[in-house]
């Protein structure tokens, strides 16, 4: 029983990365209907930054700070300078310009930071931990639920919140009330990748940071998406803390820790086959 | 969209073309080093592999990011039979491209019901699954695990003058001139028209009388044992085959081959082809990492300024030059 609360608590912990990841993924697709396949890459490189800035003596918090400062930054550059072009494209393409970026990024990481696996140190002291769960585990989740809450309250009780959801759910309405589409766009690009750098930042002290590190994150954060509904956030959430507990469950007593990432598939080709809308989305009904 | 167009009458120069440059690959080998002569051959089972993709993805419209994983089937399929059975290398590669046929069809009947953008995710995370399925312990008695399977060698029939490698070589080109030979027959008729009739309007298709549900897992069959025939060959090259070969980068290789050689056409495949086996190389000079940033770098440059690939490229200057 006590490894099973374990399993289930590191779990949820676990979770709250793939539900970070998988809100920065919804936050794109409910403004562009895009999969940024290249999330996981920008979420790694800032918390290359937040690594280097640490390595240089910098303070924990002011690093991940400039780290989030950094995705921000990088999801807005991204937006403008390469994705904005191919809005109007097929799909085909834009699944290839969202690699293509991965493969930069990717290798622009490996080329400025080696591909050598390295420690990332975790802020939280060890008095947090307790008998289940270790002390970055605590504070990972910690940290996952104040970032929901931030973004929720973003979303729900400030203008530029309300903006972005008014532009996400109809475009044309929301030019003709004065709000900047295309702006409100980048920003959102931008926030997603701000959200994305707290859960690789988070992830870095249990995975290790190389440039890799995310394909696994990316992938659960794309059954976390699917599985909460790819057009609900807070469905995303919490298909991200059920996908983290699944994951471990499932590893423990099911296929084994080699498989693991075999559950990310099935659980992305049973939705897909299942529930298309997901658990917690609405189906999409299109007039032909 | 399509480079070759329905209809389009072959002209005896179109055949004249092909036999020229099949007479010219089958010169291959007796001039390059032997080290060379596997890279050219590699050449060959790549566009085997590409041309799978460019019917499903080109031609069908269905994005397949994990084809890697099928290459890996039919590698393994052939290395299995050759180590395990007395069945000869030649019989092999079809039982493989059968194997490969149906696992395509049965990963397809569930991917009928994906949208573009969703298949991509769902074969993304194929893709991604495909090296740890392989190390799986269960399967361990038959792939070899981690440590991977060799593949035995073998030499050419008839008695033939050659050496192991110009035969293989001259195999894979045939299997590979045959490859297409059906592709573009089966392209060229009413199943071609349905198929692509599917990708440009699925609704329209579906009241036109085309069992789209079929068709889409068909194609996902036939593209499956395409890219399984090449893994039967690229097996039989390496001499060897390990989980880490067909790890997610080998799945992407192939999708980046198919786009910039040009997905909407059959000879996208052969540049295609060309460009992941030398393109790599080259880069490699530069950095381990240049590689991917020149490939990530093309295919941006390539989404924006010709979407139809090399070969669209090749179509288009050929026209131009045509007409006057």
């Amino acid at each position: 029983m006590e490894t099973f609360i374990h399993q289930f608590l590191s779990g949820l912990a676990n979770g709250g990365i793939y539900a970070a990841i998988g809100l920065a993924l919804v936050m794109i697709f409910q403004a562009t209907h895009h999969i940024n396949f290249a999330q996981g890459e920008q979420a790694m490189l800032s918390a290359y930054v937040a690594l280097v800035l640490i390595q240089a003596g910098a303070p924990y918090w002011l690093a991940f700070i400039v780290a989030l400062g950094f995705g921000f930054v990088l999801g807005v550059a991204l937006e403008r300078l390469i994705v904005r072009h191919f809005n109007d494209a097929p799909v085909l393409s834009i699944v290839v310009v969202f690699l293509g970026l991965l493969f930069i990024i990717n290798s622009l990481a490996g080329w400025i930071f080696s591909y050598n696996v390295q420690s990332f140190p975790s802020p939280f002291p060890a008095g947090l931990g307790g008998k289940f769960m270790s002390a970055h585990e605590v504070g990972m989740v910690g940290v996952t639920l104040i970032t929901l809450a931030l973004v929720f309250a973003f979303f729900r009780f400030t203008p530029l919140g309300l903006a972005m959801r008014a532009a996400a759910q109809n475009p044309e309405g929301s030019r003709l009330v004065g709000i900047r589409v295309g702006w409100i766009l980048t920003l959102g690009w931008g926030l997603a990748g701000a959200v994305g750098a707290i859960a690789a930042i988070m992830a870095a002290p249990v995975v290790y940071i190389e440039p890799n590190m995310m394909a696994g994150v990316l992938l659960y954060g794309f059954a976390a998406a699917l599985l909460g509904g790819i057009n609900n956030p807070w469905g995303a959430v919490a298909g991200g803390f059920i996908v983290g507990v699944l994951e471990n469950l499932a590893g423990a007593y099911v296929v084994g820790t080699e498989l693991k990432l075999s559950v990310a598939l099935i659980i992305i080709i049973a939705v897909l086959v299942m529930r298309p809308a997901g658990l917690f989305g609405r189906a999409i009904v299109t007039r032909v | 969209m399509t480079a070759a167009s329905f209809g389009q009458p072959i002209t005896p120069a179109h055949v004249a073309g092909v036999i020229v440059l099949l007479l010219v690959a089958a010169c291959i080998p007796f001039v390059v080093s032997s080290f060379h002569l596997l890279q050219f051959t590699m050449v060959v089972v790549y566009a085997i592999a590409l041309l799978g993709l460019n019917i499903l993805t080109g031609y069908n419209g269905q994005i397949s990011l994990g084809h890697g994983a099928f290459y890996a089937i039919g590698a393994y399929t052939t290395a299995i039979l050759l180590d395990r059975t007395g069945i000869p290398y030649w019989a092999a590669i079809p039982i493989a491209g059968l194997i490969c046929f149906v696992s395509g069809f049965l990963f397809g009947l569930p991917a009928l019901r994906l949208e573009g953008l969703y298949l991509a995710l769902s074969t993304f995370a194929l893709a991604i699954a495909t090296p740890q399925l392989l190390k799986f312990r269960g399967f361990e008695p038959w792939t070899g695990g981690v440590q991977g399977t060799f593949v035995s060698t073998f030499a050419a029939p008839f008695g033939l003058p050659l050496k192991w490698d110009q035969w293989l070589y001259l195999f894979a080109l045939a299997i590979a001139a045959l490859m297409f030979l059906l592709a573009w027959n089966l392209l060229r008729g009413a199943t071609g028209v349905a198929i692509v009739a599917i990708r440009d309007n699925p609704i329209a298709a579906t009241s036109m009388g085309i069992n789209t549900a079929l068709y889409k897992s068909l194609t996902f069959g036939v593209s499956a044992m395409y890219t399984g025939i090449a893994g039967a060959l690229g097996a039989l090259v390496a001499q060897f085959v390990s989980p880490d070969s067909f790890s997610i980068f080998l799945s992407l290789s192939l999708l980046v081959g198919s786009v910039i050689g040009g997905v909407t056409s059959l000879s996208g495949a052969i540049f295609g082809a060309f460009f992941i086996q030398f393109v790599p190389n080259l880069a490699d000079q530069v950095s381990k990492a240049a590689t991917w940033a020149v490939y990530g770098a093309v295919l941006i440059a390539f989404m924006y300024a010709m979407p139809a690939g090399i070969a669209g490229l090749v179509s288009a200057t050929a026209k131009r030059l045509l007409r006057r």
